[in-house]
């Protein structure tokens, strides 16, 4: 590669650039300030993060650098502006947990910066090693995140569970990718296409494709790879369980649309039962598993597992609408799941946090703000018009119907009328139950966030709606 | 010339034949350890005399640098009992009996294999340009740092977060430790660091 070659490469992958490098700068400040350093290494990773962002949007252009390994096109650059934020956002929420838990680890917003960085590279990997290694890098940050609270004997086992079931679906998608390159002869999503279509499917390369999904599905959390999540989900310090919810899904769900719609096009009709198996059974799974939580925590993990598998309804079949339906999908999750999060955050009594669904009840009586929000969130988790999840089941399911998906859409909306009474319970329990006692007051900067998603969820995504379905649009026709 | 190799290739060969022998027979764990590394060394000498010198030298440096050291470190420290251990071990000679048979098998078909089927000699991966042109190190170092820089640098950031990690969850500052700060002994003067005392004689301080 000529030396212009590589400056051309690195200009593209100069937000990946700057989040890494700023990590490694944070660290040393870490480092040499102590421990009381953990506020300011948190501010200054929030402002590389949005550095990064804006590099990302007003300067980077688009292309592929490094030979092909490194793909940056508008579906790379909407779903990397998704990571970003849900890992600012992250960031962000941690600060009052940090100060009223005495939970100051520099570590923790380096950490979730290097996580981006592995997260980003996801996103844009042109080929099966780019592929595994940004996944690696994500998932290695995580592992270590997840038990970071290490005198908790829950945090060290969601560390721990996450690690020995990450490293198996490591294995499983190493294999996969081996099988993929021994009977295509090449790692390249593009060069596999045309190989695919060429040559047409053979077994060695379905079980090829099989292994690889199995190992994304993991990462996604879907049925039936998804045993790890209510354990890790509830173990993990909140603010990383914040983290662990929002950003990491975009990025594996925005790999495994390049995989399989990029480098398997051809092949559709082969991993497309897959795709409509993990997306069935998470759906159901997680709409009736969810039923018996008193952990809010868990609660989400349920509910994350059920929207993953209506995101996957989108990517079934394989065509614009479809994937556009996915990436308005994760956009609006990702809002969702933040928002909520922000008021899991809130729970806090004066001898410490709280976790059980319980704890809300009476919610609007002690802070109306809250439980407005909350309810919003809920309904909109569930699918209720006119609020913004809605409209994300709408295009999912849309695009199903489109492609003669029919089941698929009707399992769907079944699974969503059960997923409602969850999300309605906790409704009743914040506006009817007899109050119990009130938190404390909501950090600012978790109030901040609740505003925000909380307007975005409705109304505000009618007003802003446009633009990212536009540009949703845009990011879709990349593939085809 | 030939003659040289050949004289060299058997030397190797019998050093890790024999190593490998006493790897398994030696008494001490210890001397198990050491008969390892010797049998490793000697396996690198075997990969370059067949023109994988970095493979040798991968071999020197991390198995010989820091596996068998490992071992040697885990052997020293856990005070094992080897004649209590070597009870049990002629049940699962079977075992490893079919293991070893499996591998030889396995061994045979990859090595013999291109002779009943010619084509698939052309399958495997040939290393370019041919390796009396270009050096293995040369080959890869001319490729890592150029088109493969992207996975190359990712490795490297991957290996950054498990030190980070590891250092996260195990590393404790630990109170009333009593730590070197060479300023501070460097720092030090006559006037404080001794005290001269009159001692009457007889009686201690």
């Amino acid at each position: 590669m000529m030396p212009d070659m590589l400056t051309s490469s690195l200009s593209i992958a100069a937000p990946e650039l700057i989040l890494s490098v700023g990590a490694m700068i944070l660290l040393m400040i870490g480092v040499f300030m102590g421990e009381k350093s953990s506020q300011t290494v948190t501010g200054l990773s929030v402002a590389v993060i949005i550095i990064a962002a804006l590099w990302l949007i007003l300067i980077t252009p688009l292309g592929t650098g490094f030979g092909g390994s490194f793909v940056l096109d508008p579906f790379a650059r909407f779903m990397k502006i998704l990571v970003l934020v849900g890992s600012a956002a992250a960031v962000v929420m941690s600060v009052g947990f940090a100060e009223s838990e005495r939970f100051n680890r520099f570590e923790f917003p380096v950490l979730v910066l290097l996580s981006t960085t592995g997260m980003m590279m996801m996103v844009s990997a042109g080929d099966m090693i780019a592929l595994y290694l940004g996944l690696e890098l994500q998932s290695l940050a995580i592992y270590v995140l997840a038990a970071i609270n290490r005198d908790s004997v829950r945090s060290t086992e969601a560390g721990l569970k996450y690690f020995v079931l990450g490293a198996l679906s490591s294995g499983m998608l190493l294999y996969g990718a081996s099988m993929v390159y021994g009977f295509t002869g090449h790692i390249e999503f593009t060069a596999i296409a045309r190989v695919a279509a060429e040559s047409g499917s053979s077994l060695g390369l379905v079980v090829g494709i099989v292994f690889v999904l199995a190992g994304l599905a993991f990462k996604i959390s879907a049925v039936p790879f998804h045993m790890w999540t209510p354990d890790v989900y509830e173990g993990a310090p909140t603010p990383i369980t914040a983290f662990l919810a929002g950003a990491p899904k975009v990025a594996a769900m925005a790999l495994l649309t390049r995989f399989t719609v990029q480098g398997f096009e051809p092949l559709s009709d082969q991993w497309q039962q897959v795709i409509v198996f993990i997306s069935i059974a998470s759906m159901v799974f997680g709409a009736f598993a969810a039923i018996g939580q008193h952990n809010i925590k868990r609660l989400m993990a349920y509910s994350s597992i059920a929207h993953m598998g209506y995101a996957l309804v989108g990517l079934a079949p394989a065509s614009v609408e479809g994937v556009r339906g996915v990436i308005l999908y994760m956009t609006i999750y990702l809002v969702m799941t933040l928002g909520t999060f922000a008021v899991i955050l809130a729970m806090r009594r004066r001898d410490g946090m709280v976790e059980e669904i319980d704890d809300l009840a009476g919610l609007s009586q002690t802070n109306p703000v809250m439980a407005v929000f909350l309810s919003v969130m809920m309904l909109s988790l569930a699918g209720l018009p006119p609020l913004a999840g809605f409209i994300a089941k709408y295009f999912v399911f849309m695009a199903a119907v489109q492609a003669g998906l029919w089941p698929l859409a009707i399992i769907g909306v079944l699974a969503s009328v059960v997923g409602l009474y969850y999300y309605l319970r906790l409704v009743k329990v914040m506006w009817f139950d007899e109050p119990a006692e009130a938190f404390v007051p909501m950090a600012i900067e978790l109030r901040a966030v609740l505003w925000v998603t909380g307007l975005i969820v409705f109304p505000l995504y009618i007003f802003v709606g446009g633009p990212i379905f536009a540009a949703a649009e845009a990011a879709a026709k990349t593939f085809f | 010339m030939l003659g040289l190799q050949a004289f060299f290739f058997y030397i190797f060969a019998f050093i890790a034949v024999g190593g490998a022998l006493m790897v398994v027979f030696a008494r001490n764990p210890v001397h198990s350890v050491l008969f390892l590394i010797l049998t490793f060394v000697a396996a690198a000498g075997l990969f370059l005399l067949a023109g994988a010198e970095f493979l040798a030298l991968i071999l020197i440096v991390v198995y010989v640098g820091a596996v068998a050291i490992l071992f040697l470190f885990v052997v020293m420290m856990l005070d094992l009992d080897l004649a209590q251990a070597k009870k049990g071990a002629l049940k699962y000679a079977p075992f490893g009996l079919i293991i070893g048979l499996v591998l030889l098998a396995e061994l045979v078909v990859a090595g013999t294999g291109s002779v009943y089927q010619p084509e698939l000699a052309k399958s495997t991966a040939l290393p370019m340009p041919p390796l009396y042109e270009m050096s293995n190190i040369r080959a890869l170092g001319s490729v890592l740092y150029t088109r493969y820089i992207l996975f190359f640098q990712l490795a490297g950031l991957i290996l950054f977060v498990a030190m980070v990690g590891a250092i996260v969850l195990t590393l404790r500052h630990k109170q009333g430790l009593k730590r070197q700060s060479i300023p501070a002994q460097v720092g030090r003067t006559p006037a404080t660091a001794i005290e001269i005392r009159k001692v009457e004689s007889g009686r201690g301080i």
